[in-house]
């Protein structure tokens, strides 16, 4: 059988680097698999403006370059693979980073979540080429054009704010007849003199032969169907936990995320922390706090659980 | 490691229409959060395959119009030119073995 480590987290997000960071000064000696998307969804923001200790602000990569060296200096053992699998039934618990199989007494979940999609073939066909989640990266490619942003959130605010620099037009398509949005972000869509706000409304198909020509849409009160034309759309209706790895091993409540009683999760000696227990709060500063629980929690459970491990090294 | 190959205007032709081997050009922006991401998987990819495969990193911002000519609305973009033509093409980041796939690059 593989080495045995005392805690493998999986994720290499703000929770998973922070719990890393514990796990190694508690000298646990954690291993972190921080999969390809290293550093998560603040890897893909720009400016952090809300985390404490940084008054002027900060850029999302440069913060989690920061978490990563802290977590290296403390001695965690950082792999940069893919889960592909988990067992949990077993013990110790089963880890298979791309084709290595890991085994560990303790696992922490910090696996985060991702942006979500509509789910329509047209999409799926058209992403690249118009059809996008990321205004920052790809506004660029539309300028002057009209656009077109689908959700209610205030990552659609922050999307249409945006491109409303770029566009000549944007307009935000809701399914509601009001945003769910900050106030303050709502407002500054409303007021904004090139974003119009398209109410009650789904998107039926995104149009377009190659490229994206526009959205058909679907009145949610009239049900009349028309297509308005938009050179591209971002897609910005929420995120999805990444809990594919887990389903049937742990409890997940309706929506997929991993059901936690502090960090605890329905199978004992796994905890879960981040964005991916999270429906609620979803900033960096909880996932980083839910991290440090995590570690603590799992260390506790390690000292008092009957099993070969110790917290001071591996075991064979 | 196999360097991955700066492309600009004016190295295209003769790097990526002109090359014996084919060629994953990795079409990306300084200010493209997923480009950072993908970019560590194909050096993995540069490293791995130095021997037949040429991969290079073409700045959209500086040559607008070579990402234009291909169509490229939406960053990260890594296309596979072979004998001068795109015949594979994925878009945005995502793990390695699912972007080999898109490629059609056999493991």
């Amino acid at each position: 059988m593989a080495e045995v480590h005392n805690v493998i987290i999986i994720g290499g997000g703000p929770a998973g680097l922070t719990a890393a960071i514990y796990a190694a000064r508690a000298n646990v000696g954690p291993v972190i698999i921080e999969g390809y998307a290293a550093g998560g969804q603040l890897m893909i923001t720009t400016e952090v403006e809300n985390y404490p200790g940084f008054p002027e602000g900060i850029q999302g990569p440069e913060l989690m370059q920061m978490f990563r060296g802290q977590a290296e200096r403390f001695g965690a053992q950082l792999i940069t693979a893919d889960v592909t699998r988990v067992d949990l039934s077993s013990r110790p618990f089963g880890v298979w980073a791309d084709s290595d199989e890991l085994r560990a007494h303790s696992l922490i979940i910090a696996t985060g979540a991702s942006a979500r999609w509509l789910g329509l073939e047209s999409e799926t066909r058209l992403r690249g080429f118009g059809v996008s989640s990321c205004a920052t990266c790809d506004g660029f490619f539309f300028r002057d054009r009209e656009l077109v942003v689908v959700g209610g959130g205030d990552t659609a605010m922050e999307e249409a704010l945006f491109l409303a620099r770029i566009a000549s037009k944007v307009t935000v398509v809701h399914r509601r007849d009001e945003f769910r949005a900050s106030r303050i972000m709502a407002d500054r869509v409303l007021n904004h003199p090139k974003i119009t706000a398209r109410w009650n409304a789904t998107v039926e198909q995104v149009v377009g032969d190659g490229v994206v020509q526009g959205v058909e849409l679907r009145d949610t009160i009239t049900g009349a169907v028309e297509v308005i034309p938009a050179a591209a759309v971002f897609v910005a209706i929420g995120h999805d936990p990444n809990t594919e790895l887990f389903i049937d091993q742990l409890d997940l409540d309706p929506s997929g995320y991993i059901i936690t009683d502090g960090t605890r999760t329905s199978v004992d000696g796994v905890f879960a922390c981040g964005d991916v227990q999270d429906a609620v709060y979803r900033q960096a500063i909880t996932a980083a706090g839910s991290g440090c629980m995590a570690a603590i929690d799992a260390e506790r459970w390690l000292e008092a659980a009957p099993h070969e491990a110790s917290a001071s090294g591996h075991h064979a | 490691m196999a360097d991955v190959v700066e492309i600009t205007a004016d190295n295209f032709q003769a790097v990526v229409l002109e090359s014996e081997r084919p060629v994953l050009v990795d079409f990306w922006a300084e200010w493209c959060g997923p480009c950072r991401i993908i970019a560590p998987v194909v050096e993995q990819i540069a490293s791995e395959r130095a021997d037949s495969l040429v991969v290079g990193k073409l700045d959209v911002d500086k040559h607008g119009p070579i990402a234009a000519r291909y169509g490229v609305q939406g960053i990260p973009f890594l296309g596979l030119f072979e004998h001068g033509q795109l015949t594979r093409q994925a878009v945005g980041a995502m793990p390695k073995a699912q972007l080999e796939q898109q490629l059609g690059l056999a493991s």
